[in-house]
């Protein structure tokens, strides 16, 4: 879960990390108030999970309270790469910025472990500078266990040739921000720039935080911190229904157990698409394990509920689970969804292997439901779907 | 022959007591495993009966292999406790330890492999968030399917649980020496190199099938090794060539980040090592059954 700025500047705060005051808002007329409380001037910065946003004048300067509840209007809704804005947050100004510094700790995936990189050419895309001149990125590899102590930091503060004047200050700022690391169970902490300014301090002027999901068990923290507004509905809905479902652009709903198999289900129906028209998958849907016909039902009405939906492909090995479950779980489902008055017009293609599916499949031909069709090959099904979805 | 799994394995269960871990007890004791005792401090010294079959609770791990001679354990205890279990098996040194827990947060997951790289890698980690992993006819640790496949002569390994039952399946008539199912989270302990190794090394196994998805770069680095060290044909699979950039596919790793991570670079990489990658699961398939007619 990726955080906005406003979120990501509110946890440093809270583990010591220096910041510039700010506060984030949703209706133009709220920046006056901030703007005289931080002394007749502010910073509007547009609040959107994409880089560029300076570029696209989506931060603007702003000399007064009216001008800044002037570019608050301007910038609530504006578009920026795709993303509305519906959050501004309303900044202290910076001091006069001497020079630009880059720090993060992240998840090295490839080495198993954590991972600092540090650099003094901040301001742009961490990237950029290590692609143009990477010897001015210094990584430094952090063991989970030992973590990032004073002298740890002093470590990275050298390794990345940081100028003698600040080097306290930004060891200092990178015991502060491995908290905020640890204790937030984050994916990534990245202050981008880590100014020093006028006075000799270093803040935090813009930072970026991503937090590990399946951490929220120990931290009810987050459940504020998800971006109600960018959910998609049906991803909004299938979430309330403890559902692993992602929306696409495509035509063909699917649904299927295991997210492997899910994922390589959208792919042969993408290829099978390409012999009917283009269609494409409209979703990502793992039911898991156990799938219940309350489950099924779940699933079924998230995609049946998808007005770009025009055919459904139901994709299921049965591995611990039984075949004839899966195939009860769709007949009562599609029964479930009749009987709450719901009309259910779209065609089923059903493919189960493995555990019991003779008995599955014999389930699925007794009921005999108008909509469903049975295809026993993963390839044939999904070929069948795509077919089905260009035909409507 | 086969790899890390053979009819003599002797294997514990922690989490045993706990309603997935009995079920699966059950389902590997059915399929001929040895499992030779359950881990729960506050149930030790009971014995849970599996139809008919005695297995003994111990307090700890390392009581469990004192009194067994235990190589082998598995995971079944909640994502909260999974650090503190995996943490314990590393401690009494097991020389195999299979997470089958979903959903453990991924710095627990650093701690943890850290731990065991700091006490001198004595165990080998499996997972988490895997299906575990067997060796048809002889053990099955996990929540693999006992039934789907009968012992032969492929090595599989894979991220994903469902794929590697769809390949085992695809596949049954020809059978598989072992099948390593190393799970789909950012940080995992057993690698698709290790398996790769593991298999080139096995006098048992004549082709390894390779299954990867989106996220990170561990079939790109796994190609790599193929081309230096692996002389036995390798047939590859990738899932998620349709998934969008930032959004995560069900298993925690599975994300494209920006340009990397995608399934279109892991086959070109494979392609490039060598490996005839599928486009889909039974054209993987296909294509292992040509190599091994040939």
């Amino acid at each position: 879960m990726d955080l906005f700025e406003y979120q990501a500047r509110d946890l440093f705060a809270k583990h010591d990390v220096p910041v510039l005051a700010g506060e984030v808002i949703d209706t133009p007329e709220a920046a006056r108030e901030i703007t005289e409380r931080l002394g007749g001037k502010s910073v509007v910065k547009a609040q959107v999970k994409v880089g560029g946003r300076g570029k696209a004048g989506g931060v603007k300067l702003a000399a007064s309270a009216d001008e800044a509840v002037a570019r608050a209007t301007d910038i609530l809704g504006m578009d920026i790469k795709g993303h509305t804005v519906h959050k501004v947050m309303i900044a202290e100004t910076a001091p006069e910025i001497l020079e630009e510094y880059y720090v993060s700790f992240l998840l090295d995936r490839a080495n198993r472990t954590f991972l600092s990189i540090a650099s003094v050419e901040g301001g742009m895309e961490i990237e950029e500078v290590a692609a143009t001149r990477p010897e001015a990125v210094a990584q430094t590899p952090i063991n989970p266990i030992d973590g990032v102590d004073e002298a740890k930091a002093r470590e990275i503060v050298a390794a990345a040739k940081f100028p003698a004047e600040v080097a306290d200050k930004v060891a200092n700022v990178l015991v502060k921000l491995w908290d905020t690391f640890i204790k937030s169970d984050a994916l990534l902490v990245e202050v981008n720039p880590l100014a020093k300014v006028a006075s000799g301090e270093v803040i935090a002027l813009d930072g970026k935080v991503s937090l590990d999901e399946n951490a929220e068990f120990r931290h009810p923290e987050y459940e504020e911190l998800h971006d109600k507004d960018a959910a998609n509905p049906l991803e909004a809905a299938a979430k309330a229904k403890g559902l692993n479902y992602v929306k696409l652009d495509g035509e063909v709903g699917i649904i299927g157990n295991g997210a492997g198999l899910v994922m390589s289900t959208l792919d042969v129906v993408a290829y099978a698409g390409e012999n009917h028209g283009g269609v494409k998958p409209a979703n990502f849907l793992d039911i898991g394990g156990g799938a219940s016909a309350q489950v099924m039902a779940n699933g079924l009405e998230i995609i049946l509920g998808d007005p770009d939906v025009k055919s459904v492909f139901v994709n299921v090995f049965g591995g611990i689970t039984a075949c004839d479950e899966v195939a009860n779980g769709i007949v009562q489902a599609l029964k479930l969804l009749e009987d709450r008055g719901e009309k259910v017009e779209k065609p089923l293609v059903v493919r189960l292997d493995g555990n019991n599916a003779e008995l599955g499949r014999k389930i699925l031909t007794d009921a005999n439901h108008p909509l469903v069709q049975r295809v026993d090959t993963m390839d044939g099904a999904a070929d069948k779907a795509a077919e089905l979805a260009a035909a409507k | 022959m086969a790899i890390w799994l053979n009819k003599d394995s002797k294997v514990i269960v922690q989490g045993m007591t706990g309603a997935t871990g009995m079920k699966h007890t059950k389902l590997m004791l059915g399929d001929g495993t040895h499992v030779v005792g359950g881990v729960n401090p506050r149930k030790a010294g009971q014995t849970v009966d599996f139809d008919g079959t005695e297995v003994p609770v111990f307090g700890t791990v390392a009581e469990a292999i004192e009194k067994t001679g235990a190589n082998v354990s598995v995971i079944f205890v909640p994502e909260k406790f999974t650090k503190d279990a995996v943490d314990e098996a590393i401690d009494a040194e097991i020389p195999l330890a299979v997470v089958i827990t979903e959903g453990i947060a991924v710095h627990d997951t650093a701690a943890f492999w850290a731990y065991a790289g700091k006490k001198g890698n004595k165990t080998r980690i499996i997972g988490p968030n895997c299906p575990g992993i067997i060796t048809p006819g002889q053990s099955n640790v996990g929540i693999i399917p006992g039934d789907i496949t009968k012992p032969g002569r492929i090595g599989l390994v894979s991220k994903s649980g469902t794929l590697t039952y769809q390949m085992m399946y695809e596949l049954r008539d020809i059978g598989f020496s072992t099948a390593v199912g190393i799970g789909g989270d950012p940080i995992i302990g057993t690698t698709h190199i290790d398996a790769l190794a593991a298999f080139q090394d096995d006098p048992d196994t004549d082709l390894i099938v390779m299954i990867g998805e989106i996220g990170g770069d561990a079939e790109e680095r796994a190609a790599a090794f193929i081309k230096e060290n692996v002389t036995k044909p390798v047939v590859g699979y990738v899932a998620g060539f349709t998934a969008p950039e930032g959004k995560t596919m069900g298993h925690a790793g599975a994300i494209v980040s920006g340009s990397s991570g995608t399934a279109q670079a892991k086959k070109e990489a494979l392609e490039a090592a060598g490996v005839k990658v599928g486009k889909t699961p039974t054209e993987t398939a296909k294509l292992a059954r040509e190599i091994l007619s040939a």
